[in-house]
């Protein structure tokens, strides 16, 4: 038998070369040709008066210096606005040069083309540009005020957004007890250690744009690139090998910087390239989280939810090319495991003078998780229910799924959960930190340090359509190629995807050879986002390999004149059930399956005696085949997977120093089957980390003029290791009915949660509410100074 | 303006020694990836702080963005590249990072490998403190640095069975 690699902790196959320095990242491809090198705004809000570019080109090694003047045909237009939405009224997109004004520090506003990046930047200090600066807008507060960061976006207002299940207003009305939050997070960002980059050469003999990007989506680049630049699709090949993480931020596109050097390689006829800088990547490129909610929530004596009112103001800085995705998620993820019979959420997603806000892995759902989980624990602490009880007595049951949110999810689709089981995660969490013992532990703290637990649960919307695409085809050397058009950023695809087709097929693991995200090998997708790509294309690849397997037993079953019902395929070999002795290779029926039979090989010599006369009155390919063992399997899903999970922590926060030390950091997590254990950890302890970056060490630290102050890794606090405690993980795997393979995606969960936990666990130790995030030392001693004075 | 001047500068990395013509200006991370093309070794910061481009001088780490090429001419210069044996063996710490999924997107694992080959080429018993001393300099966004920290157990694990 094939060993089944499904739901094995298999090592990576993408390893071996990144281990050994032999990866291909974007910035890796050929130095020869030229770099570009932007000059950015310095000011949040100005009007551009004039550019003086003309001692730059003085500087030896430069070959062209352009402004927005310059720019030709459509390059002149705004950037596209990739998702719109009825509810977005005033969607605004930067140019790829800016026209006239600038709207947040870190714009691009000159181009220049050079022969390095150092000659580059010496010609950047030698542009004057003559700016008018104006009032920049910074924070939801002056977004909310009378400045203005479009001149025809009155109030700042990009969407006002609302839905509502139920009558919030009859429930809040007739419930017993009524409580009301205001809370707020401040701004993150992926900020992976690969910026933006882009390199693209021109071959004019072939007439080819071949471009690497470190991007999330390649097939939209090519799309994007082409069209913008008014060639055909087919002249433009877009590939993204290895990416040096993403995050969200590399699913934006197209980048300025995407257009102008695929110009430049065509326009000067030699390679572009552009590699962002880390203060360009802070400055340039996307942020995320930032919002503020105000909750009123209404129950009754047990603890039960009767109607909750959220109103929340989302920042989305100058621009929105994501349109209003992550505030919708914010929307839709906010009931999260609990049952909300009356439901109403409004927002706006307002401008500021700062850049732009677009989806950071979690996407918007640690906001909603917050709101969620904070209101839960205040009407525990009301009712001085315990807090894990309240849960109990609020969650969807396992028998209620399908679950109708009656909402609509990003995918424009209803949001119905298919399947899970909240009060088990629940459960299991609790007895893996313990959490009936706590007040004996708690009862043992040392001195000077106060201690808390918190738990709180999650549902994630993952495996979004509309659509992936898998490509498999078994070469005559016995190799199984597979593609799949969406990029790979380190979530071990290449191992996933080769798991799976090795199962469907029947071949060994080792003989499976994966690629993804390169437009040469696969021209539709969507991108990898949304924890998605294991859902998607796992059952795109499973698909196209159950194709496959079906071709080959047909042609194998002509040629072993059996019936293709007796067939099998064991250990890459087509045989008659449990008789391998009457079987022919996989390899051999690749050859066959081609009927011009060159002999390249001993395996297509040997298939030669396989091979029938064939009927003389029939064509050699008959009406509905194509020839090669090969087969293109789409998934296409109806709606939205949901997973779900429970984090617990007990924290211990110095009484001096207001540090949160984490002690122990619990995970229990719903995606469904696993593909490989080894892998969703991975994805677990990154996103938990990052949640914890979130919670207690990580904010954009804008000051009033719209200037980022701490644009550099030693003032933007990204944690090392020593910030990062153990992760604990145990599974539930609660099949999605969705798919045939019943996975849920597995990439942001770990993310969601964690400042809600921390703040409960915070919340716990201290005795007072918390109810912002993140967490500096410094602000939680202002809390206690507060808090004392409030109590005197 | 001009170009700058030029100069001659040895480079001996992973026991070969090549000849470039660089700016004085040109730092080491710069040289190794675009003269020499040993891109292996990742710039994820340029100031410093990151530890992505971290290079072996001499058996010390050190963080190539902030040194440039001409001040280490001559000196002894390891990158990932130089990590495996001739014959192709993994070194321990590439070995013990591929076992434990102490890489994801793997931009930041040469930096690491190299920090860990000379904690461990010089002590193969490190302690927890040790290891986190040790890599406590090299940001990675991906793994949460669980599986990092066991990776590196693991190498030091494997280099003392090598030993016996």
């Amino acid at each position: 038998m094939t060993p089944q690699s499904f739901g094995k902790a298999i090592r990576r196959t993408e390893d071996e070369r990144l281990i050994r320095g032999r990866g291909s990242f974007t910035d890796d491809a050929g130095s020869a040709g030229l770099s570009l090198t932007m000059i950015r705004s310095p000011y949040a809000n100005a009007r551009i008066l004039s550019i003086d570019i003309s001692e730059a080109w003085e500087v030896e090694g430069v070959r062209a210096v352009l402004t927005y003047s310059d720019l030709p045909g459509r390059l002149v237009e705004p950037l596209p606005l990739l998702i719109p939405h009825p509810s977005l009224v005033a969607p605004r997109t930067q140019y790829i040069l800016a026209k006239e004004h600038v709207r947040y520090v870190g714009e691009a506003v000159v181009a220049i083309f050079a022969t390095d990046r150092y000659v580059g930047e010496d010609a950047a200090e030698r542009v004057i540009v003559e700016y008018e600066p104006g009032e920049a807008v910074v924070g939801i507060d002056a977004a909310l005020g009378t400045d203005l960061v479009h001149d025809d976006v009155p109030g700042n207002v990009a969407a006002d957004h609302a839905e509502h299940v139920g009558d919030v207003d009859q429930a809040l009305a007739e419930a017993p007890h009524v409580l009301e939050l205001a809370l707020d997070m401040e701004r993150s960002m992926g900020s992976s250690l690969e910026g933006r980059a882009s390199h693209a050469t021109w071959d004019r003999h072939s007439r080819k744009l071949r471009i690497q990007n470190a991007t999330q989506t390649p097939t939209s680049v090519r799309f994007a690139v082409a069209n913008i630049l008014e060639i055909p699709d087919e002249q433009v090949d877009v590939f993204a090998i290895d990416v040096g993480g993403g995050f969200g931020t590399k699913v934006i596109h197209p980048w300025p910087e995407d257009i102008l050097t695929a110009w430049g390689a065509i326009e000067y006829e030699c390679p572009v390239k552009f590699t962002e800088d880390r203060v360009e990547h802070f400055i340039s490129s996307s942020h995320e989280r930032a919002q503020r909610h105000q909750i009123k929530v209404g129950f009754d004596e047990e603890g039960r939810i009767l109607g909750l009112d959220v109103d929340f103001v989302h920042d989305n800085g100058a621009y929105t090319p994501y349109g209003m995705i992550a505030p919708l998620i914010t929307a839709t993820q906010l009931p999260g495991p609990y049952k909300l019979p009356n439901y109403r959420v409004r927002f706006r997603s307002v401008y500021t003078n700062t850049v732009q806000v677009t989806p950071y892995r979690g996407a918007a759902r640690p906001h909603a998780v917050f709101s969620m989980e904070r209101t839960i624990d205040r009407i525990a602490a009301f009712l001085e229910i315990d807090r894990a009880e309240l849960r109990r007595r609020n969650f969807i049951q396992p028998d209620e799924f399908p679950y109708d949110l009656g909402m609509i999810f990003q995918d424009g689709r209803p949001a119905i959960y298919d399947s899970g089981n909240y009060p088990e995660l629940l459960e299991k969490v609790l007895a893996m930190i313990d959490w009936d013992d706590f007040p004996e532990r708690r009862s043992q703290t040392p001195p000077g340090r106060r201690r808390g637990i918190g738990v709180a649960c999650y549902v994630e919307g993952t495996g979004l359509g509309p659509y992936e695409g898998g490509h498999v085809r078994v070469e005559t050397g016995g190799k199984v190629q597979v593609s799949t058009g969406l990029a790979s950023s380190g979530q071990g695809h290449h191992t996933v995807f080769a798991q799976i087709v090795s199962d469907e097929l029947g071949v060994p693991f080792e003989d499976v050879e994966v690629v993804t995200g390169d437009t040469r090998r696969f021209q539709y997708a969507v991108g990898t986002f949304a924890s998605r790509a294991a859902v998607m294309s796992g059952n795109a690849v499973a698909e196209a390999a159950r194709l496959v397997k079906e071709k080959a037993i047909q042609i194998a079953a002509d040629a072993l004149e059996a019936n293709p019902d007796d067939l099998e395929i064991v250990d890459a070999q087509v045989q008659v059930k449990g008789t391998p002795a009457r079987g022919i290779p996989l390899a051999q029926v690749a050859v066959l399956a081609n009927p011009l039979r060159y002999s390249f090989s001993e395996a297509a010599r040997a298939a030669t005696q396989f091979a029938g006369a064939g009927d003389p009155d029939e064509p050699p390919i008959k009406p509905g085949e194509d020839p090669g063992l090969e087969a293109t399997g789409w998934y296409s899903p109806i709606r939205a997977t949901f997973a779900s999970g429970a984090h617990a922590v007990e924290v211990e926060v110095d009484t001096a120093t207001s540090e949160v030390e984490i002690l122990r950091y619990c995970v229990v997590h719903d995606c469904g089957r696993l593909i490989n254990p080894l892998i969703v950890e991975g994805q677990i302890h990154g996103g938990v980390a990052q949640g914890i970056a979130g919670a207690l060490y990580e904010k954009m630290a804008y000051d009033e003029d719209g200037n980022l102050q701490n644009a550099s890794f030693m003032d933007f606090l990204m944690p090392y290791c020593t910030e990062i405690p153990e992760v604990e993980i145990d599974h539930l795997e609660t099949p999605s009915p969705l798919n045939p393979l019943g996975i849920k995606g597995a990439g942001e969960a770990g993310v969601i949660p964690v400042s809600a936990v921390i703040a409960a666990a915070v919340e716990d130790a201290e005795g007072f509410q918390i109810n912002h995030m993140p967490l500096f030392p410094s602000e939680l001693h202002e809390m206690r100074l507060r808090d004392a004075e409030v109590s005197e | 303006m001009n170009a700058e001047e030029s100069y001659e500068i040895r480079l001996k990395v992973n026991g070969e020694t090549q000849q470039i013509t660089a700016p004085a200006r040109r730092l080491l991370s710069d040289a190794l990836r675009g003269e020499l093309g040993l891109t292996g070794t990742h710039v994820g910061c340029e100031h410093g702080v990151c530890g992505c481009c971290t290079v072996l001088v001499d058996g010390a780490p050190v963080r190539s963005c902030l040194t440039f090429a001409i001040a280490v001419q001559d000196r002894e210069i390891r990158t990932v590249e130089g990590l495996a044996a001739d014959d192709g063996e993994l070194h321990p710490v590439q070995e013990a990072f591929k076992e434990c999924h102490g890489l994801q997107c793997g931009f930041c694992t040469p930096g690491f490998l190299m920090t860990a080959c000379a904690l461990i080429e010089q002590n193969d018993d490190p302690t927890e403190e040790e290891i986190t001393e040790a890599i406590a300099g090299n940001l990675c966004r991906c793994t949460g640095y669980q599986n990092i920290r066991t990776a590196v157990r693991y190498a030091a694990e494997i280099s003392r069975s090598d030993k016996t």
